[in-house]
This record gives C-alpha cells, structure tokens and sequence, in this order.
C-alpha cells in the first residue's frame, strides 16, 4: 500500500529532465501539455494517497491516524549517523500533498494562458516541474536532513523562477537577494540540524507518534531527546531556535522577509505558486514537523516564535496598507498572513506532562488549517492580479480601477477571495481565522487582542485593493488606449476552481477531524464570542475601506495621506527596511570585509612572497661578487681569513 | 608487472606516440585514445577494487614492489586503497575532459601535459614516498612550462611564483620524508610498513614528530592552498592555459591533501593530534577568507581561484577533524572540488577564448549569445555553491556532521564558521552569474560569438554528468573511500590528543 507514492515525486522530476533537456525540441504547446499531464496525474495520485490515507486505512487502534513510512532508504551514511530519502505520510503531510498538488496543477494550466508565446515556455515549465518535485519531496521528508536537501532545492527553483526575465535588472537582482537571504537564514538551519543530530543522535522524524515502517524501509533511529536535555537542557531549544530562523527565512518573517516583495518581479503565476501558496509556508511546515519537540523540550522558546509572528504581521500590515503595486500588496498581505500561522502554532500551551492535547494546542490545527485556507485563496487571488496584470500590462492601481466591468469573472472570484481572507463567514478564510484568534486569545488577551486588530487592517488594506482595481477612479484614458479584456478560458478556470474550495472548505469539511495536535478527532467547534467579535470588526473596516475608496473622488483617501505624509512615506518605502540591509551588504561587508581581505591577500600576503623572492634575488646580486675569480681578491680574503683564525687561537 | 603500472604506462607510450605522429589529427588519435584507455582503467581498477575489498581486509590491495634504489631502501612500490582509487578515477576523467578542452594545441603542450598526468598517476597509485615524491615533482615541473610558454597574461612573472613556491614547498617536504624515514630507523620508506611499526609506541619519537609534521603538512599544504601559502593559485590559475587549469585545480591540488592525510598525518599521528589545532584555524581561515576574497575580485579566473582556496580549505579542515565522517567527507570534497573546479576552469576558458576578456565588467547578457555555454556555467556556479543533487552539498554535508562530532568550543567555533562559507559562496557565484550571464550584452564584439563546438559540448557534458552522479548517488563512492579513510584515521586516534599543546583547548 501507499507504494504508488514515489510516482507523486518521480513524475515532477521526470518531467524536469525531459523539459530542460530536450525543451527546445519541442513546441510550446507540447512541452506544457507534458507538464502539465503530469502534474495531473500527480494531483490525482494525491487525491487518492488522501482518500486512502484518511478514509481505507483510517484511524489506527488508538483512535489516531498513524505515520506510515512506504519508503526509506539510507543515501549517504555518515557514521552512526545517516542521511536517509523517503517518503513519510502523515495526516499534515498528506494535507500539504494536497494543497501543493492543486495549487501547481492550477498554475500549470493558467500559465497556458498567462505565459502563452512568452520565450523560454519550455524552460518556465521546467522549473516549474522542478519546484513542484522539490516541494513534494520537502513535506514527505521522513527526516530533518532530507527536509534540508530539498529545501535548498525548492529556493534554487525559486531563484531560477524569480529571475526567469533574465535580461531585467530588477529580477536578476530580485532573484539573487532571494537566494542570498533564504540560504542566510537556511546557514542557521543548518546549524540547528547539526545540532540536533549530534545530540539525539539522529536525524529523524521518529517522534511522530506510532510510525509504522513498510517492509523493506530502513528501520528509524528513535530520537534520544533525553540525552540531549541530559547534555545541557538547552541544546535541544538552541537547535529548535535555530531551525526556526531558517524557516523564518523561507517564510519571509520580519526581518528576513525583505526578499519576498522583490520576488514579486517572477511571472505571476510563479508568485500564486511559490510565493504564497506553497513554499514561502515551508517554514511553517516545518515548525509545525517539529511541533512535538517544541512542546515538549521547548514550550518556553516558542514565545520567540509567537513575538516573531505578532511583529512580522503588523509590519506586514501596515506596509500593505500604503502599497500602490498589486502585487506588492498581495506579497506583504502573504507575509502578514503566514505570520498568523507562525503566531498559531507559537500560542500553543503545553498540555499536561508534554502530552499532546488538543485543547491547549489548538493553534497546531488552526495553524494548519489556515495554511490550507490561505493557499486556496491568496493563490486565486495571485492568479486574479495575473488576469488584470495581463489585461491592463502594468502593475500599479493607478493603472486600474473599474476593471469590474471588463472582467466579470476575475472580479468574483477576486472579491471572494478579497471576503475569505477578510474573516467574513461563511468564507474559508472565517474559520481558520477564527481558531487562530481563539488560540491566541486562550494564550494571552493581549496576543488575543492585537491578532484581532491586525485582522481588521487585513479587511481594510485587501479592500483597499479590491476598490482600487475594480471600483474607484478609473484611468480611462489608459482603457480607452487598451480596452482590458476578461482572460482566456484556461486562466479563469483555475481562478473558479480554487474560488469553490475557497468558498465551500470552512463549513463543508471538518479539518479538526484530519489535522490535530494529539492526532484525535477535534470537532471545531466556533467561540461565538470571538466568532462574533472578528466578524463585525472585519465588516467595520470594510465598510471604512468602502467609504475610502469606493468612490469616483477619494477625498478622505486624499486627506488622510496629506495628513500624515511621512507615516505613508515610511509605510510605503516598507520602514527603509530594505535600505538598512543595503548598508550592511555593501558599506559594511562589502566595503570593510572583503576589499580589505582582498587587499591584505594581493598586499601583504603576496608582497610577503614577492619579497622573499626579491630578497633571493638581490642576495644572490650581492654575494655573487665574491666569485669573481680574480686570484688575487681569493688570496686576500684567505689571508685576512688565517689573520682571523690566529687571532682567536692567541687570544 | 603489476597492474596498477598501466597508469604510468599509458602516459608513457602516449608520449612516445607523441613524438612519433607528424599531424593535428595523430596528435588527437594519441591523445584520445590514450586517456580513454586511462578512463576505461580506471573503472575497471574501481570494479576489481570493491570486488578484491569484499573479500580482502588487508588496508592496501593489488600491492607490488621492486627494489630500485637499494642502498637508501627506496623501492618502487604501488598499491591502492579506497581514497587512491576515487583520486586516479578523478584524474582519469579530468585527463580526459582536458585533451578535449585543449583541441587545438600543437605537439609540445600535450607532451608535457601527458607527462604531467603520468606524474599524477603516479603519485595516487605509490606506496613508498620516496617514489612518491619523485612523482611528485615529474607532475610539478611541467607546469612551469605550461603556464610559462602557452599561458596568458602575466605568464611568466606567474608561472615563476608558482614554481617556486611549491618548489619551496617541496623542499619543505623532501626535509619532512627524510626526517620520517630515519626518524621512523631508517628501514623502509613504505607507508604501510612505517605505520604499522608500532610496538606499543610508534616508531618515530614523538619529539621528532613534533618538529617533521608541521614541516610535511606544510609543505603538502601548500599545494593545497592553504592560508598564507595560497598566493600562487590566483596568479597561476590565471595565467594558465585551460586545460592547465583544470588539471592544476581539478588534481594537482588533490596531491596536496591526499599527501597531508597520507604521509603528514598517518605516519606522524601523535604530531597530528598535538599540533594539527595550527592547521586546524589555518584551515578554517582559508575556507572564510577565500570566500571573501572572491567576492569582490573582478576576473573571473581570479574567483574561481579564490573560491578553490575556500573549498580546499574544507578538505584539509575534514582530515583534520580526524574522524572517519569528516575524513571522508573531506575525500568526498576532493573529488567534488577537483570536478567542478575543473568544469568551471574549463567553461572560464571557453567564454575567454571568444570573448577574449575575463574582466565581469565587460561582459554580459552571455546567456543569450551562447546559451550552451551559459547554461553550463549556471550549473557549475549551483554545484559549486553545494547545490543537492550536485557533488558539493554531499560533501560540505558530510563534513560538517563529521565536524560536529567533537563536541569542544574549539572545533564548534571553527565548524560554524566553516559553515558561514555557504552563504557567501551564494554571494560571489550569484554576482557573477547575474553579472555576466544574464542581463543584455552591452559589448557589441560579442554579439556574433558563436556557442560551443562539438568537442567543448563533450567535455562539459562529461563533467556535468560525474558532478551530478556523485551528487545524487553518492552511497557507493563514500563506502569505497570510507573502507580507505577508516584504517589510516583509526591508526592516529589510537594516539591520544596532548590538550597542553593547544591553548584554545585549555
């Protein structure tokens, strides 16, 4: 059973090698077709791995799903140690199969349309193929190592996504701060995987409760978490910290997070896939992973992840607000949004004894729920800015507004979207918020409260976007030039697939009853109070952001921003954030560690070396004097010798 | 004669045929048919190998001998374990790709070119280090000839500094092995007999070990870049024609850790384990400092140079750890340096050889001008800053495991920032990459360039596919060099560290 699951790897990467070898033999239509068949056949292959997982073997003896192991085997030994590849199902594993497998089949048939006659189809789709193979291989990770291998893999096909318009100075430069910032944070991944390995004595997953090994895998080293408390007690928190700063990096958390708005300078559809529906939530996966080590050797350390979460969402928010790009407002909103995940899984309380409970981990659930949530919605949403970027070919809201005319389609699924990820209900976006904000209020009031207010900003900034692009003033000037036309039938239909999802997920599926923190069944069931609470206060600024910006004429828009104009200059040049990593990269490291180490190198060093031979050199100038071969110059230098020598013997 | 001669041989006769042949098109029958044999050798050595190891423990195989010089004891002796033969399929494939890359020389370059593989083989496949040394030197001297007469650029002012340099090292050495040999009683000047002469103690008194080891490492150590006595490489690479490069960076600087871990460290394992902590933050400087330097050099040559002192760095800093992971690791990383080194150093050649500049600020938008080219480069640059499914990420893996198997500050310190080289490698390669590569060509020259020939295609698809073969298989190689590592590392830690000896420790 489950053997079928390495195809769910296997197939992406096939498709990568057959694309990027031999791309350019075939037409556009064709190598998409490939890949996209492909992807296909993997999302179905997902479905069924889900449907067999939750549904036909079901719930083990304990009433818990169980960990099933169809694959592992040992890649490289490294003494006791070992680096080993597999595949490991378990109810967040296979929920993020799905999420990944839906989310990359959507874009490989919206790039039909939105990359159609663009150069280099054959190598997007390749990349694509490859990040998808990467990111599949990341949540099946049966071990911390191998998590790590294609962690690196998933940033590299970020970076080659980021930078597919190579001949543009911004995604050249976009694409290397990607890679640089993720492998910064990844050098303190790293680091805690050593760490870990060295105290526990192994990489693996094998705290997940009740593994069960197929026949044939390599038998797991059980973690020996006990010897690593027993070797300081803050070993095992200092590895959890520093895995946590690289998944802080690849999900973009204050103040790592400067690579992901210049990500945006990717094709689209790479944006909805990569930069807000799967990869950038990497890091929250694999906090979530780890989650039996946090609560029970950590619980004190996971206030850091929560302090990180509550900042990186208001900062988040409050840049998004001032935003006048489409995309740059969709990037922050995913980054302020991944923050709620991280603030989730962090406001988890550890239950009695470091047992596993559902009630005071509810944030696991509601992380995870959201997660999924999110990845429908901010995807349709990305995809539905990719409809207007390609209808109106500019990025920026002045560009727009009053599209709703043009493109019915696009507009729905956009203002749906625009609902879910505002809390309204009966959207998906309401429920997983919802639990989130109940988490934190159960965690402190005071998390509780500032979650809350930084949801209301969310409705706010997202309708500010929505009034800007479909309602508000329209540039008709522009329009008239270049009327906008509603996108061609393969990019609408991912837009209304992932808008049903979006739509029926929250009250048509009971995700308490797959993802839990102990594995039981967890009905969700909703805290009026906060259920009622989110809900006006989200229907508040809605309004609010409707008064603003709805109209023709935005005088309170025109107000507000001639009344604090250094508050929105700093909120729209992202508090200078990316001008203080400027000065560290290149006034500091640039200028005073490497030209100096140059110079030393070229100077000191290699002068050293030069003189030494200049030295030989001019020593051998001199003494060669002495071998002149003048006799008389010989039988004087003997004799002042014997002079000397009879000196010293008289003396 | 023993099998293991072949390797000697071939180069020999490929010689003689040399010398024989009139045209362009002799010289190339000579040269392909010769280095093929010497790649078909080496993997038939590899299969016979982990066939003979399956059944025979003994720590060298396929061991010969003849008496050469009687009177000193010297004697020509070869034998192979799991390192040497990982390092003579590492030459036979960088010999190979090399007579590709270099498809146009005349006569006299591929004399000496041979010459100086049959110097290499040599060394990998000797047991008795006076033999050793000899091959040593035969794989040195050409070099000076190479770089001299066919280089670019500063040649001569280059290809004298790194001659003299490793001359200088070599002297170093040659005090280092006689010092060994009587030291050790003045019996033999095998390896393997000199190692295992212990009769509870080791052979060589410990005192004198404490004076010969630094001297030995030191003077293998400069051929392997090691801080400060890596100088030669910016310049040498530099100016040295490609396929000189390739086999200088991709092998000729394996000889300089495969001396340190076979010579320096395993026969003087007590001055290993008092005095390798000096060599240990000499290392860990190299693998920082490089990686620095390269970021702001502006030749691409010269950043391919600096980043081979940063990751040679790694490779002394794994057989330092003195630990079966990070030792073999650190063979792991030889073979990967030696890989993509000389894939880098041959793609460098390529793009010079059309464009005729090597300055980053002269050049971009190459990818669309010579796509095969570019692409390559692309993946060399991913493998180099260890990439997985590439050879470098195996290695830097495996060698920080190893690292962090010594649980003192002393070596944590050094581990992490050996660690920190990762990220700035991204820096320096990225750079590039987005410098050169990408972006629009502003040079109007370089509009018309044409993209790579046949054989260039050859070479570097060659390459690519070892890099990736390691990279995605590696289990095979590491049990082959880990069956080498494990007796050569097992035999110094019988020998405890004296901690009084290094400060950092106290």
């Amino acid at each position: 059973m489950f053997t079928y699951t390495i195809l769910i790897l296997l197939l992406p990467f096939l498709s990568f090698l057959v694309l990027g070898l031999f791309g350019n033999k075939f037409s556009h239509r064709v190598a998409g077709l490939i890949g996209t068949t492909s992807l296909g056949a993997v999302f179905l292959l997902s479905c069924y791995t889900a449907y067999e997982y939750f549904f036909a073997v079901g719930r083990g003896a304990a009433g818990v799903y169980e960990a099933l192991v169809p694959y592992n085997i040992t890649w490289l030994p490294l003494g006791t140690l070992h680096f080993d590849m597999g595949v490991l199902l378990d109810p967040i594993s296979v929920m993020m199969l799905i999420v990944i497998s839906t989310v990359s089949f959507m874009v490989h048939i919206y790039s039909f349309g939105y990359m159609h006659g663009e150069r280099g189809f054959q190598r997007y789709y390749a990349f694509l193929s490859l990040f998808t193979m990467s990111m599949l291989g990341l949540v099946v990770a049966t071990n911390i190592f191998q998590m790590y291998l294609f962690w690196e893999l998933v940033g590299v096909s970020s970076y080659l996504l980021i930078g597919f318009y190579y001949t543009q100075k911004a995604a050249i430069a976009a694409s290397k701060k990607a890679f640089i910032v993720t492998r910064f944070a990844d050098m303190f991944f790293l680091v805690g995987i050593l760490i870990f390995g060295y105290y526990t004595g192994s990489f693996s997953f094998s705290f997940v409760n009740e593994l069960k090994l197929a026949e044939g895998a390599t038998a797991f080293v059980p973690v020996d978490a006990a010897r690593a408390v027993a070797a300081g007690g803050l070993l095992l928190p200092t590895a959890l910290t520093l895995m946590f700063i690289g998944g802080a990096g690849k999900s973009a958390m204050f103040p790592l997070h400067i690579w992901l708005p210049d990500a945006m300078e990717g094709p689209t559809p790479v944006s909805a896939l990569i930069h807000a529906a799967t990869m950038v939530v990497a890091g929250v996966y694999q906090v979530a992973r780890l989650f039996p080590l946090w609560i029970a050797y950590a619980p004190q350390a996971m206030s850091i992840i929560v302090w990180v979460g509550v900042i990186t969402a208001f900062y988040a928010a409050a840049v998004a607000m001032a935003q006048s790009d489409i995309k740059r407002v969709l990037a922050f909103s995913t980054i302020s949004q991944i923050a709620f995940m991280m603030v989730a899984l962090g406001v988890s309380l550890p239950g009695h004894e470091a047992v596993l409970d559902n009630h005071a981990q509810l944030g696991y659930m509601a992380g995870m729920f959201h997660l999924f949530t999110h990845a429908m919605f901010k995807a349709c949403l990305f995809l539905g800015a990719g409809c207007i970027i390609h209808a109106v070919h500019s990025n920026e809201m002045s560009e727009m507004g009053g599209l709703r005319k043009y493109m019915p389609v696009t507009h729905w699924t956009f203002l749906f979207s625009c609902l879910a990820i505002s809390g309204i209900p009966p959207f998906s976006g309401f429920f997983s918020k919802d639990e989130i904000i109940t988490a934190c209020f159960q965690y402190s009031p005071l998390v509780g409260w500032v979650m809350t207010g930084i949801a209301a900003m969310t409705a706010f900034y997202m309708f500010r976007l929505y009034y800007g692009i479909f309602w508000g003033t329209e540039n008709k000037e522009a329009h008239a030039h270049h009327t906008p036309h509603e996108a061609p039938w393969t990019m609408t239909l991912p837009l209304i697939f992932l808008t049903l999802i979006t739509v029926t997920c929250g009250w048509g599926v009971n995700f308490g009853s797959f993802v839990s923190a102990s594995g039981l069944d967890y009905p969700i069931h909703l805290d009026t109070q906060i259920a009622i609470t989110s809900t006006v206060i989200a229907i508040v600024s809605i309004c609010l952001a409707t008064y603003i910006y709805k109209g023709e004429r935005q005088p309170v828009a025109d107000k507000l921003q001639s009344a604090m104009p250094r508050l929105h200059q700093w909120a729209y040049k992202r508090f200078y954030m990316d001008e203080v990593y400027q000065f560290i990269t290149h006034r500091i490291i640039f200028a005073h560690i490497s030209k100096p180490i140059a110079w030393f190198d070229r100077h000191i060093i290699d002068g050293f070396f030069n003189f030494l031979a200049w030295g030989t050199h001019e020593l051998g100038f001199q003494i060669r004097g002495f071998q002149s071969g003048a006799i008389q110059k010989y039988a004087y230098v003997f004799f002042l010798g014997v002079l000397a020598l009879l000196l010293i013997m008289i003396l | 004669m023993n099998f293991l001669s072949i390797f000697v041989a071939v180069p020999l006769l490929m010689l003689l045929g040399l010398w024989l042949v009139k045209d362009q098109k002799g010289i190339r029958a000579v040269m392909v048919a010769g280095s093929t044999v010497l790649l078909i050798a080496a993997a038939v050595l590899t299969v016979m190998f982990l066939k003979e190891r399956a059944v025979n423990d003994a720590e060298m195989l396929f061991t010969a001998s003849f008496d050469w010089i009687k009177p000193l004891h010297i004697k020509y002796s070869v034998g192979v374990d799991g390192i040497s033969v990982a390092m003579l399929l590492l030459s036979a494939v960088i010999v190979f790709t090399g007579t590709f890359v270099s498809w146009d020389m005349n006569k006299e370059y591929f004399l000496w070119f041979t010459l100086l593989s049959a110097g290499v083989f040599g060394f990998f496949i000797s047991i008795d280090m006076f033999t050793m040394f000899m091959f040593y030197e035969v794989a040195l001297i050409p070099m000076y000839l190479l770089i001299g007469v066919w280089g670019t650029g500063k040649k001569e002012y280059a290809a004298m500094k790194l001659t003299l340099m490793l001359m200088g090292g070599s002297a170093f050495l040659m005090c280092g092995i006689f010092g060994i040999f009587y030291g050790a009683g003045g019996l033999t000047m095998n390896i393997v007999d000199i190692a295992n002469q212990t009769n509870g103690a080791h052979a060589i008194p410990v005192q004198v070990q404490h004076i010969w080891f630094p001297l030995t490492f030191a003077g293998f150590g400069v051929l392997g870049a090691l801080f400060p006595f890596h100088t030669w490489s910016p310049d040498g690479h530099a100016s040295a024609p490609t396929a000189v490069s390739m086999l200088h960076a991709g092998v000729l600087m394996k000889l300089g850790g495969y001396g340190c871990f076979r010579i320096a460290m395993y026969l003087m394992p007590q001055g290993a384990q008092d005095l390798g902590w000096i060599f240990l933050i000499l290392t860990g400087i190299s693998v920082v400092y490089g990686a620095f330097s390269a970021c702001v050099q502006t030749d691409l040559k010269y950043i391919n140079a600096y980043s081979s002192v940063s990751h040679c760095g790694l490779v002394l800093f794994g057989i330092l750890m003195v630990n079966q992971v990070a030792a073999t690791g650190a063979v792991i990383q030889m073979l990967s340096h030696g890989l993509t080194t000389a894939l880098f150093f041959a793609l460098i050649g390529m793009i010079y050889g059309r464009t005729h500049t090597r300055d980053i600020r002269e050049m971009s938008g190459l990818m669309r001008i010579m796509p095969f080219l570019a692409v390559c480069y692309v993946i060399a640059g991913l493998a180099n800053l260890g990439l997985p499914g590439f050879s470098g990420f195996v290695a830097e893996m495996t060698i920080f495991v190893g690292a962090f198997e010594h649980a003192d500050t002393f070596h944590r310190f050094l581990t992490i920032a050996g660690c920190t080289s990762i990220v700035i490698t991204a820096v320096y390669i990225l750079r590039l990459v987005g410098k050169v590569l990408y972006g629009t060509a502003t040079n109007e020259h370089h509009l018309h360039l044409t993209d790579a020939r046949w054989e260039e295609r050859f070479a570097v698809i060659c390459l690519i596919f070892c890099i990736a073969a390691l990279g995605c298989a590696p289990l095979w190689v590491s049990d082959m060099i880990g069956t080498g590592v494990a007796p050569i590392v097992d035999h110094i830690n019988t020998f405890v560290t004296n901690a009084s000896f290094n400060p950092f420790m106290k």
